[in-house]
Formats: C-alpha cells, structure tokens, sequence
C-alpha cells in the first residue's frame, strides 16, 4: 500500500487522479484556493473554468449522463457552495452520479480555536443544506481519511441508485500535512444496494409475462443508468413488447424500432400512452413513475398487472402497487427474465397485439410530411442532420418536450435532459459536459430563449476552454411553457411571460467570440445546423418561432393517460 | 392524509455514532411529511453504533416506506419495524410536583408507591418524581398528578426492545 507524507489538498487531487477523474468543473475561492493551487502539480486534471458554480455542476452532472463515469465539480465555501446547490438537486432527481467539492473555512484556527460554526467570513452550512438532495454528503476532518472518504464517495455516487454526493473540505485541512495511505478499501455497513434478482421473482416474472395476451414494457431512466438497453431490446424483441419510456427513458431502447412507442406522459406520445392503457402486462424497469409520467394514479393501467424492477426498494410501492417487485439491478434482472423467456414458445409476429400496434401506429403517429418552419418538422429534421451518436441535450420548457416528443432518440446516453427538477438553463452547460466526456461526439442544446438566459455566460468558458457545442435557440420571445398553461387554464391572461426580443443572439454568440446564425426557413437552418456541427467554435443558431405555438398532444394537469388531446 | 387505518409502530434503528445523522434521520421524516411522535437516541453496546428508538404513526403503506427511505440513508445500518406484541416499551418521566398541604404530601407518595415511582426530590413545596413505565402507565400517573399540580415535567420519549434472545444485528 502507498503511503506518503502530503497535504490534504495533494492528498485530494491524488485520491481523484486514482478514481481516474481527468477533468473537473469549477470556480476557485479562498476557502478553496489550496486545492486549486495543488492543481498546478497534477497535469492528469484538467480543470474547467466554469462561469458560475451551477454552470460547473450541470456540466459535471452532463458529463456523468454522456458517459457513465461521475462527473467532478469544485466551488469555494459560502456562495460558492450555495451557487451549486441547483446543480445538486438537479443530479439528485435524476440520479445521476456528481461529486461536489466545496471548500469550507477553517474547522480550527490557527490559534486553534473553531471558525466553523462562528459565521465566519463565507461560511454557509453547506452539509446542512444538502443533506435532502444528496446520497451522501460528509465534512472532511482530517488528513488522514482523505483517500478513503473519496473511494466511499465515488463508490456511493455510481452504484445502487446512482446520485450526487457532496463532500466539504475545511481549508485547514486542506494545507495541513500527514503522513496519507491511498487505499481502495471501502466499508460501508449502511450501504449495501441489493444487485441480484431474487430468482423466485425473476421466474414469476417470466411466467407473467409469458402468459400475457398484451405486454408492455415500460423503461425509465434506470435502464440507461444501469447500461441495460441491450438487454431490454432482446426481452422486447423476444416478447414481442411494444416499447415505453419515460421521459427519463428516452435513449433506452432505438425509436425507430419498429416495437418503440416513444415516451409517455403529459406530453408524451399519444401511441404509448394509448397502448400502456391496452396492454395486459407491464414490464417497467428502472421508473419511479413520476407524476408527470402516470397522469391520475386512479387512471394509470388499473387492470394491468405489473411488474417492476428497481435497485431502489424505496421505488416498489411508492407510487403505485405493483404485482410482481424486483429489486436488483436492471441489466442482471433483464437478463436473467430473458434466460427464462427464451425457453419458453416463440410468439407469432402476426399475434393480434402486434397488429393493434401497428394499426394505432398508422392512426396515431401518421407520417408528417410537412416541411412548415416550426418546432415539430424543425427537430425531424435535426435529427436527420446529427449522426445517430450525436448528444442532444434540452433547456425546459415547451423546447423541451418538442425535442421529446419529435427528436427520436437512438442510443442511450445521447438524450439528456432535466426530466425530475426541471431546471431551466441546465441543458447547455451539460451540453458542455457531455462534449468534455465526449469530444469525438456531435453536441447539440434544444435550448428555449428563456432557458438559455439562464446559464448563457457559459459560451464563454465553451469557446476558451475550446469545447465546442451547438445552441439551437427555438426563440419564441416568452417563456413559452408557462405562457401554454396561462394560455390554456388562465383564460389567455398573461402575465410574466414576455420576454421581448432582448437579446439578439447572434450578437450575443458573437460578444462571447462564439458563432452566430438566425435561420428564417428550413433549408436556412439545414445549412446552418451543418457548418455548427463541423465547426470548432460553439455556435449559437437563433430559431425565431411563433409565440402561440402550444405543445401538443398534452394531458391536462390531474387527468388521467386517456384524457390526452392533440394531434401527434 | 387523516386515514382510519392509522396505527402506532416503533421502528428501531442501529446508526453510525457521528455527527449529522440525527440530522438526516430527521430531515427525511420533515421532508416526506412523516410525523414523529417521539425519538430517543443513545450508544449500544458496539462501539461506534447508536440506536434510534423513534415511534411514528401512519398506515401500513406510509410504515412501509419510512423503513424503506430510512434504510436508503448510508448512516443508517440497520431498520426494523418492532412487532407491537412482542416488545417491552418504557418511557422514564421525572415530574415536580406541587405539595399544598401535608395531606396531600402523604397521598402523593402512597400514588408513588402504587406505581412503583421513586422520590428523588423534596422541598417544602414540592416533591420531584422519577416514573417508568410504558407511555400509558406514565400518563395515568401524571393524570393523578395535575390534581395537585404539575410545576414541570420532563420525559424521554419512549425506547423499546424486542422480546427473547433476538436482537437486531447488523451482520444479518
Ligand atoms: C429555474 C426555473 N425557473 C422557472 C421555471 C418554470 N418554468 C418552466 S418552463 C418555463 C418557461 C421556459 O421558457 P423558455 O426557456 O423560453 O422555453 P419555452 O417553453 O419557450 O420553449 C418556466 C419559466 C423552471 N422550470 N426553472
């Protein structure tokens, strides 16, 4: 075992450079200033130079979602710290693994008296504030437990259910210096995330599913985490499943197979909510059936019989009774149903629910073959412009859901959106993220104006730190979802949600040394979406599009999956 | 969320003895909207592990997914919903009582005696009482008590272990 005598901060950025981190998000600060200038000695980090604090968490939050491998963030104590905290719960909601790091001011002073606890000068209780919205957050107290305490929070963040963990590090500890053994040894005794699918359940499951006359399955974002899409698309393609997914989902299984569905929920595809509310079996692996995804629980598939894999026992149950519960990872449960599917009789292609697909596929998601200039033919043809590996991540809002409902996501890992917080502004610096994680991939932000505001000041740390990613601005001049809901349930009374013409982004792409383009028709954005996507500057392409435009299909707010109305 | 299916559990739980869990353990309960009705905390006999004695009450389903979210949080090692028949409960209470008159001092000590109390104080007017028991054999002696005068009271909250040779243990 390697020991060596070091301080807290080397003790840190070696601990980190073990877990094989090569890239870190952050803003420095006082109370952080010793780790920042340990980063001078260790080249294996890059370390990013983020505009705000919650810039840097999205961009670690988008970097875990692109690859798999947790994303870093740093931030000094206080507002720095504070500053993260929508990047945090965002990473919470949607599990996905983050390490935050936070200075702390001095736990003991020099004339060893405590400062933490004092309100000392940019103190803030940061373990406090996110102990909700964290796995897992601990204060460093000495040297000594550094490596450990990284390897316990690396291993926490990225096994079970994956989640952000937080860790604050007083700056005496950083300077002060001990003799430091690197270990991976980890013992947590709290912790211990149930991998294996009890066989009992698996073989009910298989049975269940055998028998059924309509299955379904339903795939949340726990498929993706749990790197379990090939599996799902063998039990699919055996079953014969129409496939689901969550908003969370999406990316889990091709959506131009011919068994996908698309998403469900309140602007989900009409064709999946449809047919969960026809099948006679459901399969949801990986969802916590979120309430943006089920509408009205009285509603939600009463007859079906379900069946639900989650790591997360606290999922089973939660919102809605399910028949058959399994905890355990998603791929190991989706493999070993599959083992036992794949004894059983094949099923016919032409079985009547296949047919039924099909038929509420031609009724429901008709073929568009209008090329008008607006969200919908826009998106359909993005997707023809990125390569099927391209990222795409969304802001929130109405952009949103259009990317959802209309930009077929094909492999996992290249949908990433803020599906649980909603966080308005997290998709373009997780677009950088992704595109750290990722250069080799096309990124693409379906951004709305009003998001985009939000975390803008990031174009300059993507065209310095030379990340290039691409904007794509559906600028309708309002905070278009809100002013929908003001629109449909407010009798047209609009309030706040007009943001007027301010600013212009191609000037402001242009202010941040970045590109700029405004496209008026749809060849104009085809050129435009082509030179961003092979250039080496991030390009910012201004979409100005009505302000009426609503997003449907949509299920009103406490309806029920068939109180759907819209056109696809 | 009134619900007749109402029921009173004592969930007991082995935690790692360090700062901020009590923090965690409590936060959770406040933010899922989970009522506490009492929680005693104290070391046991493995060093580094406390027990967390906390009775809550809810249905079948919100019991069920207390146990659940307070197994999800790390500090916590170990949950366990006790079964109500089989597990002895004691609350220990220390009340100051008011003594008007003589008479009264002598009825006082004789409820004393009858509930197994103990005097640990006395002052001319007063008398201190220490009573253990279960929560319901503690409030009938305090009821008898407000018809003197209850000065001040301080109870624990309630602990509990299980019947037998079981115990919680954490390598199970
Ligand atoms: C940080 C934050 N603040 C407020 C909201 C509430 N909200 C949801 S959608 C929305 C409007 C988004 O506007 P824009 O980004 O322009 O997208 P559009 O809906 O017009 O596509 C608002 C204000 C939010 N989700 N996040």
């Amino acid at each position: 075992m390697a020991t060596a005598k070091m301080n807290g901060a080397n003790a840190l950025l070696e601990s980190l450079e073990r877990q094989g981190v090569k890239h870190v998000f952050g803003i420095l600060g006082g109370a952080i200033l010793p780790v920042y200038d340990a980063l001078c000695t260790h080249s294996g980090i890059r370390h990013i130079l983020a505009r705000h604090e919650q810039g840097a968490a999205h961009a670690a939050d988008g970097y875990a979602r692109a690859s798999g491998r947790p994303g870093v963030c740093f931030a000094t104590s206080g507002p720095g710290a504070t500053n993260l905290v929508t990047g945090i719960a965002n990473a919470y909601m949607d599990s996905s693994p983050i390490i935050a790091l936070t200075g702390q001011v001095p736990s003991v002073a020099k004339n060893s008296s405590y400062m933490i606890g004092r309100d000392a000068f940019q103190e803030a209780d940061i373990i406090g504030i996110t102990t909700p919205i964290t796995k897992y957050n601990c204060q460093l107290s000495s040297v000594a437990e550094i490596p450990k305490t990284i390897s316990t929070a690396f291993y926490i963040a990225t096994t079970g259910r994956p989640g952000p963990v937080l860790i604050d590090f007083p700056k005496n500890i950083q300077t002060d210096t001990a003799n430091v053994e690197f270990t991976s040894h980890i013992d947590i005794r709290g912790y211990n995330p149930t991998i294996t699918p009890h066989p009992l359940q698996i073989r009910k499951a298989a049975e269940c599913l055998a028998d059924a006359e309509r299955p379904i399955i339903l795939a949340g974002g726990g498929v993706i985490s749990a790197n379990a899409a090939d599996e799902l698309l063998t039990v699919a393609e055996l079953l014969l499943a129409p496939v689901a997914t969550t908003f969370m989902g999406k990316g889990a299984f091709p959506e131009i197979h011919p068994l996908s569905v698309g998403t469900i929920g309140m602007h989900g595809n009409p064709l999946a909510n449809k047919l969960l509310l026809e099948a006679d079996v459901m399969l949801a692996v990986g969802t916590r059936f979120s309430d943006r995804a089920t509408g009205n629980l009285d509603t939600f598939c009463p007859e079906a019989k379900k069946i639900h894999i989650d790591i997360d026992a606290a999922e089973i149950g939660k919102n809605i009774d399910v028949d058959i519960p399994i905890v355990a990872d998603a791929k190991k449960s989706l493999a070993a149903i599959y083992e036992r599917l794949i004894k059983q009789a094949k099923r016919k292609p032409d079985n009547p629910w296949m047919k039924r697909l099909e038929e509420a596929r031609a009724q429901l998601n008709p073929p568009n073959e209008n090329k008008e200039f607006k969200p919908k033919s826009l998106l359909q043809t993005l997707r023809k412009l990125l390569p099927d590996s391209a990222i795409v991540t969304t802001e929130v809002g109405q952009n949103q859901m259009w990317a959802a409902l209309y930009f077929k996501a094909l492999k996992p890992r290249t949908f990433i959106s803020s599906g649980g917080l909603g966080t308005m502004g997290f998709g373009f610096p997780a677009a950088i993220g992704a595109k750290t994680a990722c250069p080799d991939r096309v990124v693409v932000d379906i951004a709305g104006d009003g998001s985009f505001i939000m975390t803008e000041q990031e174009l300059a740390c993507s065209v310095i730190e030379e990340i290039p990613v691409t904007v794509i601005v559906l600028n309708n001049g309002v905070l278009g979802m809100v002013a929908q809901w003001q629109r449909m349930f407010y009798k047209r009374r609009y309030i706040a949600t007009k943001l007027g013409t301010y600013p212009d982004f191609v000037k402001l792409a242009e202010s941040y040394g970045a590109q700029g383009f405004r496209v008026t028709t749809i060849p104009e954005f085809q050129k435009a979406v082509q030179i961003a996507i092979k250039s080496k500057v991030t390009t910012v392409i201004d979409v100005p599009i009505s302000m009426e435009e609503d997003v449907v299909p949509m299920i009103p707010p406490g309806c029920g999956l068939n109180q759907q109305v819209g056109d696809y | 969320m009134e619900n007749q299916n109402k029921k009173t559990t004592v969930i007991a739980a082995l935690v790692e003895n360090k700062p901020g869990v009590l923090h965690s353990v409590s936060n959770m309960f406040r933010r899922r909207g989970y009522n506490i009705e009492s929680i005693t905390v104290g070391h046991t006999e493995q060093k580094g592990v406390a027990r967390m004695t906390i009775t809550v009450s809810g249905d079948e389903k919100t019991l069920e997914q207390i146990t659940k979210q307070m197994n999800k949080l790390i500090d916590v090692i170990k949950v366990n919903q006790l079964e109500p028949d089989a597990i002895v409960t004691r609350e220990l209470a220390l009340v100051k009582i008011s003594v008007p008159d003589v008479k009264s001092r002598s009825d006082i000590i004789n409820c004393v005696e009858v509930f197994r109390g103990r005097v640990v104080d006395v002052s001319p007017e007063s008398l201190m009482v220490e009573i253990t028991g279960t929560p319901d054999k503690v409030d009938a002696f305090l009821n008898l008590m407000r018809t003197y005068g209850i000065i001040e009271l301080a109870r624990t909250g309630l602990t509990a272990l299980s019947r037998g040779v079981k115990s919680i243990r954490i390598d199970e």
